[in-house]
C-alpha cells in the first residue's frame, strides 16, 4: 500500500459531496463508479445496453427462427407484405422476403452488436499503438504519425470507412475493419494529447527522479493516467460504429445476403416499402437509434464521471 | 491575416501529397487491380493488358505515381467508368445541388439551433432545457438516412404535404444558368419554380441539418451557460447595463466562438450525410453521384472525390479559423 498516490485527473474528492468523501481518498475508477451509479443519466444507458447486449447474446434462446430462414415466404406476394399482428405465430410481421420480423430483429442485435464492439475495439487498439507512440516517444516519430492521422482526418469518417471497405471487399469482416481503421485517428489523436498534458506532472517528475526508464514512465504511469478520455470516446464511438455500420449497409457494401439479419441491411431494403409498410423501416430503425443512446448515455455520464471540469454544477 | 492564410494553405501540402500516395496506393489495391477497377469486373484478360499498357499499369510504380501526380495538378482526375464523362465535368454539373442543399440544412441547423441552445441556458433547468437536452441526444442518434425515411413517409407519403424526391417537378419547363435551381429560378424571372425547387430542398435538409442541429444546440447550450455567469457579465449588469445589451454583445457574442468551430467541423458529416440524404430524396446531387460510383465501383470518380472533399474540407476549416478575428478580436492582436 502506498502513501503517494499520483493526482489522478478527475480522482479529486468534491469536499462538499457527502456521498463520496469518505474523509480517505478514492481511487479514480471508483470515484467514477459511485458517480454513475447515481446519475439516471448512467443507469438508464447502462439498463438499454445491458437488454440489448441479453437479447444479442441469448438470440439463439429468444428468436422464434433463425436469422436467415424465410418462414413465412408462402405468405408474401408482390402485392401484399401481413404487417404485425396479421398473421398468427409472426407478432410483428413478415419482411419482403417472407423472414420474421421479430426474429430478424433478434438476430440483428447480435450482427450489429458484434460490428460495433470489434470495429471499436479495432479503432481503439490501432488509436492506442499509435497515441503511446507519438505521446510516448515524441520527436520525430510523433511528427510522422500525426502527420499520418492528419491524413486521414483530411477525409471525413464515413467515406474513410467506405473507401476502405471498397478496398477490402463485400463481407462483414470488411465492414469491422473499414469502420475500426477509420476510429483510429480520434483515438491516437485523443491519447497523445492527453498524454502530453499529463508530462509535465509533478508525478512524472517524481519518477524520472527515482530514475525510472521512459519505457517504465510511459506505460506504467502515463498511459493509465491517460486512459480516462480515452474509454469515454470508445464509449460514445460504439453508438457511431453501430449508426456508420447501418449506413455502410444502406449503401451496398457488407456483403451477405439481402435477408441477413442485420438493423441497417433491414431498414435499407425497406426504402421500397416505405408507402405499404413502413414499419419495416421504423422497427429496426428504432433498434439502432435506442442502441446508439443507450452509448451516448453511458459515455456521456462516464465523461462527467472521470472529468471534474464537465461535470455539473 | 494574408502571411496567416499563406502558412496554412502551405500545412495543407503535406498532407494532400500524403493522401495522394495513399490513394494512388489505394486504387493499385483495389481487388482486380486498377485496370479492373477501369474496366469494371467483366473484362477479358486481353482488354485488361490494353489497359495495363496505355495506362502505364505496368511500368514502376514511381513513374506510375509521378504520371498520376502530374495529371491530377492540371486538374485532369480522369473519366467516369459509369458515364464515360470526365470526373471533374461530373462533378460541376452535380457540385451546385449539393452546395444548395448543404446551405439550406446549415440555415436550418444554425436558425434553430442557435437559438434553441441560448433558450434552454437562459431557462437552465426548465421544462425548455430538458427538451431540447433530450431532443439533441435523439437528434445525435437518428441515422441520416433513418431520419430522411421518416420525414418521407409522413410528409410526402402519408400527408402529401412535400414532393417526395427529386430537385424540381420535371413538368416544370425551367431555364437552367448555373445549376442552382433556386437562384436560377429568381434570376429568369420564374419564380414558381424556384418556390418548387425550394419546396424539393425542405424534407431533404430537414433531414441533413438535424445531426448538426442537435450538435450545434448542445454546443450553444453548454458555451452559453458558462459565459452567462462570467465576472463581466457579473459587472457589466452592477453598470446598469441595458439586458438586450448584456445579451447581445456580451453573452451571446463570447458564447459564439465554440459554436462557430462546431458549424465548421459540420462540414464532414454534411459531406457524408449528403450521400445518404440525396441516395433517398433522389437528388441528384454530388452525393448520390458518390453513391452510385460505389455502387458501380466506379474508382476515378471515388478517387477524385476523396481529394476534393479533404481540399474542400481543409479550406471551410481556414475560413472558420479566420472568422474566429472577425467575433474575437483577442484572436487578432495574437
Amino acid at each position: 500500500m502506498s502513501t503517494i498516490l499520483p493526482p489522478a485527473p478527475g480522482g479529486s474528492v468534491a469536499p462538499n459531496d457527502p456521498a463520496i468523501d469518505t474523509g480517505r481518498g478514492t481511487g479514480l475508477w471508483k470515484d467514477a463508479y459511485l458517480r454513475l451509479r447515481r446519475n439516471p443519466q448512467a443507469i438508464v444507458g447502462a439498463v438499454i445496453i445491458g437488454l440489448f447486449l441479453l437479447v444479442a447474446i441469448l438470440a439463439p434462446i429468444l428468436a422464434p427462427y433463425g436469422g436467415d430462414e424465410l418462414p413465412g415466404r408462402t405468405a408474401v406476394t408482390p402485392t401484399t407484405i401481413p404487417g404485425p399482428g396479421e398473421i398468427d405465430g409472426f407478432p410483428l410481421g413478415l419482411d419482403r422476403f417472407g423472414g420474421d420480423v421479430l426474429s430478424k430483429l433478434i438476430w440483428g442485435a447480435r450482427a450489429s452488436l458484434l460490428i460495433g464492439v470489434v470495429s471499436t475495439a479495432l479503432g481503439l487498439a490501432g488509436g492506442m499503438l499509435l497515441g503511446v507512440l507519438a505521446g510516448g516517444l515524441g520527436g520525430w516519430v510523433d511528427s510522422a504519425i500525426m502527420r499520418f492521422v492528419d491524413i486521414l482526418l483530411s477525409v471525413p469518417s464515413l467515406l474513410l470507412a467506405v473507401s476502405i471497405a471498397a478496398m477490402l471487399g463485400q463481407s462483414t469482416y470488411a465492414i469491422m475493419i473499414a469502420i475500426g481503421v477509420s476510429q483510429i485517428p480520434i483515438f491516437a489523436r485523443l491519447l497523445r494529447s492527453t498524454m502530453l498534458s499529463q508530462r509535465g506532472a509533478d508525478y512524472i517528475l517524481a519518477a524520472q527522479t527515482l530514475g525510472l526508464s521512459r519505457r517504465t514512465i510511459t506505460m506504467s504511469h502515463l498511459l493509465p493516467n491517460s486512459m480516462g478520455p480515452v474509454i469515454v470516446q470508445a464509449t460514445l464511438s460504439l453508438a457511431t460504429a453501430v449508426i456508420d455500420a447501418a449506413a455502410l449497409a444502406f449503401l451496398g457494401l457488407g456483403g451477405g445476403l439481402p435477408q441477413t439479419a442485420e438493423w441497417g441491411r433491414m431498414l435499407t431494403y425497406a426504402q421500397a416499402e416505405l408507402g405499404v409498410a413502413p414499419q419495416l423501416a421504423f422497427l429496426p430503425g428504432a433498434c439502432i437509434v435506442i442502441t446508439a443512446l443507450g452509448f451516448t448515455l453511458l459515455g456521456e455520464s462516464l465523461r462527467e464521471a472521470l472529468d471534474p471540469k464537465t461535470r455539473k454544477k | 491575416m494574408l502571411r496567416v492564410i499563406g502558412k496554412r494553405l502551405a500545412l495543407l501540402v503535406p498532407t494532400l501529397f500524403g493522401l495522394s500516395i495513399l490513394l494512388f496506393l489505394w486504387v493499385r489495391n483495389l481487388p482486380g487491380g486498377p485496370a479492373t477497377a477501369l474496366l469494371g469486373e467483366k473484362a477479358t484478360p486481353e482488354a485488361v493488358a490494353r489497359i495495363n499498357e496505355l495506362y502505364g499499369f505496368d511500368r514502376p510504380l514511381i513513374t506510375q505515381y509521378l504520371t498520376y501526380m502530374g495529371k491530377l495538378l492540371q486538374g485532369d482526375f480522369g473519366v467516369s467508368i459509369n458515364t464515360g464523362r470526365p470526373v471533374l465535368e461530373e462533378f460541376a454539373t452535380r457540385f451546385p445541388a449539393t452546395v444548395e442543399l448543404t446551405i439550406i440544412a446549415l440555415i436550418f441547423a444554425v436558425g434553430v439551433g442557435v437559438p434553441l441552445g441560448y433558450l434552454a441556458a437562459r431557462h437552465n433547468g426548465r421544462l425548455i432545457d430538458h427538451g431540447s437536452v433530450v431532443l439533441s441526444l435523439i437528434g445525435i442518434t437518428v441515422p441520416v438516412f433513418f431520419l430522411a425515411f421518416i420525414l418521407k413517409y409522413l410528409f410526402a407519403i402519408q400527408w402529401s404535404l412535400l414532393p417526395p424526391d427529386g430537385r424540381q417537378d420535371p413538368r416544370m419547363d425551367a431555364t437552367h444558368y448555373t445549376q442552382f435551381y433556386v437562384l436560377d429560378g429568381v434570376l429568369t424571372g420564374e419564380y414558381d419554380a424556384a418556390w418548387d425547387a425550394f419546396l424539393h430542398l425542405i424534407l431533404p435538409g430537414i433531414a441533413l441539418g438535424t445531426i448538426p442541429l442537435a450538435i450545434i444546440v448542445r454546443i450553444t447550450r453548454a458555451s452559453v451557460l458558462e459565459v452567462q455567469n462570467a465576472d463581466y457579465v457579473r459587472t457589466a449588469r452592477a453598470k446598469g447595463l441595458r439586458e438586450s445589451t448584456i445579451r447581445g454583445s456580451f453573452i451571446l457574442r463570447n458564447a459564439m466562438l465554440p459554436v462557430v468551430t462546431t458549424i465548421g467541423l459540420q462540414l464532414g458529416l454534411l459531406i457524408s450525410g449528403a450521400v445518404l440524404t440525396e441516395t433517398v430524396f433522389a437528388f441528384n446531387g454530388i452525393g448520390r453521384f458518390l453513391r452510385d460510383a460505389i455502387f458501380g465501383l466506379d474508382y476515378p470518380v471515388l478517387q477524385g472525390f476523396i481529394i476534393f472533399i479533404a481540399v474542400l474540407y481543409a479550406l471551410i476549416n481556414l475560413i472558420v479559423d479566420l472568422s474566429y478575428s472577425v467575433i474575437d478580436p483577442r484572436v487578432r492582436v495574437q
